[in-house]
């Protein structure tokens, strides 16, 4: 038996998804599910965009009014959706190539502009639906198809540079985590203005593989290890914290929306 | 009835029709010599509640505009040369999935950076062939003011009727060329709106009825939960990697326009019952080939102009007509003969077709072209 909430959100007859045995990815799409659900919002006035990649092939699956872009530009889209109708409840899910290289600039320009946009990243560390090469991800030192003697490049912090760029909310959790993944994508959606939550995902198949990072187990578990809650780490030790790696609610501050504050051009030009 | 004379650019004109055919959204970034376009729509759309944003490049200029098409906006974008080159993108994804749009194009002289504030006609072919894969393309050419407004209109029109992208394609000549104009009341002009699916109804978002080519689009939000992709898609609109549906959905979107050719495609013509010579000329540079027939019709010299209005799909049918009645053809544009290509493509042979052009920035002078027309004479 279906639990009820496959039947109410998402698409059965698109089902199963295309993701490979052990990835992560579905773990965060569940959970954006639920955390619609907890949001009690209407079906009807969910519009989940999304780019190219393994993630953007989420929305095909879930019930709501659905957009697959070109590669990048997931949040360009949305912007026009939100902006021309901001009655919409606008999610937008990208790859961590997708919003971070190629789509980089519409990144940091949703995030500077405050629109009403949840953007979930499905960061993986690798291009996935192209076979593995690095993305601006992927750790210095680890190898991908494009990388076979190891990654020189410096990563991308998404949630910092998300909040760099101006967002409002920033988050970051894991598929380890998937209760507070839950907790804070339904903050995300709650919030008003721009906010991201950075979902570590795990790809086995390639970077899992690439790496030698052994089964999907073992890859969850160093989720699990090396991931600390920023409350929790403010109480431990220098030692304990030594390289671990920080996840949960970054920022969260109120600044004025984008649409709204459109709209109220719009108001002052009626009198 | 509202009739109100202006003395206005073809830039500013073009904003006025697009208001007059429905355009609720703006979206684009500022670029020479286009830019007036997306000035005017900011000052003007909040003012009817309408959404203008201005965006961080060109490519999300379009991406936004097909977003909020979706949700029943009527949006346009406006560019030239090195943006037109970044939007074939999402051209070709407005393409294959029957999002209207309206797409200008006021070309300067190129390529890369070339002339800003000059004019050239060298984007012709790029507005036919610049994104990838074959896609149906409808594209539109004034040559004045007056002009530029109409079409304008009635590119609205024909990308809501056929749910699909239409280009704009005009040029730094009429964009900036200031002419006496008479906007009609909005009661005057025939506007054109996306054919939606009725609330209750069974919705199968690119099922087409027996016999029609465009399917009806809901708007996102209205209640009919679909899924858009620019990945090949059956009619459910969900991916497809089945050869035999890809079929069925590009022979569908290349007949939208195919099949439609003879409404689609608008001409003029001057002066061509008698002639023996015709100038085929186009946009801007029409008004030089409109002074050259004047000119040498005055000396007795029995020549016509052929001007396509409709540039995509190419008035093939005249042309071929055309040139089995006159003794040569002259095409006159200001790039290295782009559409010199097609003439001689259509008019298989007919007759010599010969090519008076430039890439310089410069308009072409009526000496120019009289020069050239009497080279064989």
């Amino acid at each position: 038996m279906n639990h009820p909430l496959v039947e109410t959100a998402f698409r059965m007859e698109k089902l199963p998804h295309i993701w490979c045995p052990g990835c992560g990815h579905g773990i965060i799409m569940a959970s954006i599910a639920r955390a619609i659900e907890k949001c009690g919002l209407d079906k009807d006035k969910v519009c989940i965009v999304s780019g190219i990649g393994c993630s953007s092939r989420a929305p095909g699956y879930m019930d709501f009014n659905t957009l697959h872009t070109t590669h990048g530009r997931a949040l360009a889209f949305a912007t026009g959706v939100k902006l021309a109708n901001p009655e919409l409840e606008v999610i937008v899910i990208a790859g961590d190539g997708d919003l971070s290289a190629i789509g980089g600039n519409h990144l940091i320009h949703a995030a500077r502009r405050n629109i009403g946009l949840t953007t979930i990243c499905f960061n993986n560390n690798i291009y996935g639906m192209t076979g593995g090469q690095y993305s601006p991800t992927t750790p210095n030192g680890e190898k991908g198809t494009t990388a076979p003697y190891g990654n020189i490049d410096k990563p991308f912090d998404i949630a910092q540079l998300a909040i760099g760029a101006g967002a409002t909310y920033a988050a970051k959790t894991t598929v380890f985590h998937v209760q507070q993944m839950d907790k804070l994508i339904e903050n995300a959606i709650r919030h008003k203005g721009f906010s991201l939550v950075e979902a570590i995902s795990i790809c086995p198949t390639y970077y899992g593989r690439k790496n030698k990072k052994g089964s999907v187990i073992d890859m969850m578990n160093w989720l699990k290890d090396n991931f600390v809650d920023l409350k929790v780490a403010e109480k431990l030790p220098e030692d304990k914290k030594a390289g671990k790696f920080l996840m949960g609610e970054f920022y969260n501050v109120s600044a004025p929306e984008y649409t709204d504050e459109y709209n109220k051009i719009i108001e002052s030009l009626k009198k | 009835m509202a009739r109100k004379v202006k003395f206005l650019q073809g830039n500013e004109a073009l904003v006025e029709g697009a208001l007059l055919a429905g355009m609720t959204f703006y979206s684009g970034y500022p670029i020479t010599p286009s830019t007036e376009i997306a000035e005017l729509s900011a000052e003007k759309l909040p003012k009817i509640g309408g959404k203008f944003i201005q965006m961080e490049d060109e490519i999300a200029g379009i991406a936004a505009a097909i977003g909020a098409s979706l949700t029943g906006a009527k949006a346009m974008t406006a560019t030239s040369g090195p943006g037109f080159s970044l939007k074939q993108e999402n051209i070709g994804y407005a393409a294959l999935t029957e999002v209207p749009l309206v797409i200008v194009n006021v070309q300067r002289g190129g390529p890369s950076t070339g002339l800003p504030t000059a004019p050239g006609q060298g984007d012709l072919m790029q507005a036919m062939w610049g994104t990838h894969g074959d896609h149906p393309v409808i594209c539109l050419t004034p040559d004045s003011v007056r002009e530029t407004f109409d079409l304008t209109i009635r590119a609205f029109n024909l990308s809501e009727k056929f749910r699909t992208p239409v280009i704009l394609l005009t040029d730094e000549i009429t964009g900036h060329m200031r002419e006496k104009i008479e906007i009609p009341d909005a009661s005057e002009i025939e506007v054109l709106n996306r054919l939606k699916p009725q609330v209750g109804e069974k919705y199968i978002p690119y099922k087409v009825m027996e016999g029609d080519l465009v399917p009806k689009m809901a708007d996102f939000g209205s209640g009919f939960r679909y899924h858009v992709t620019g990945l090949m898609h059956d009619e459910t609109g969900f991916p497809s990697n089945s050869t035999q549906n890809a079929g069925i959905l590009m022979d569908r979107l290349m007949a939208k326009v195919e099949d439609h050719k003879d409404e689609i495609i608008d001409f003029e013509e001057i002066q061509v019952e008698d002639a023996e010579y015709l100038i085929l000329s186009y946009g801007g540079t029409a008004r030089t080939a409109k002074a050259v027939v004047k000119k040498l019709r005055a000396e007795g010299i029995k020549v016509g102009l052929f001007r396509p209005i409709t540039v995509w799909p190419f008035p093939e049918k005249r042309v071929h007509e055309l040139s089995k009645q006159v003794k040569e053809i002259l095409v006159a544009e200001l790039n290295y003969g782009q559409m010199k290509l097609e003439v001689e493509r259509v008019s298989k042979g007919n007759c010599p077709i010969r090519f008076c052009g430039k890439a310089n920035g410069e308009v072409l002078t009526p000496e120019e072209l009289i020069q050239k027309f009497k080279e064989v004479l």
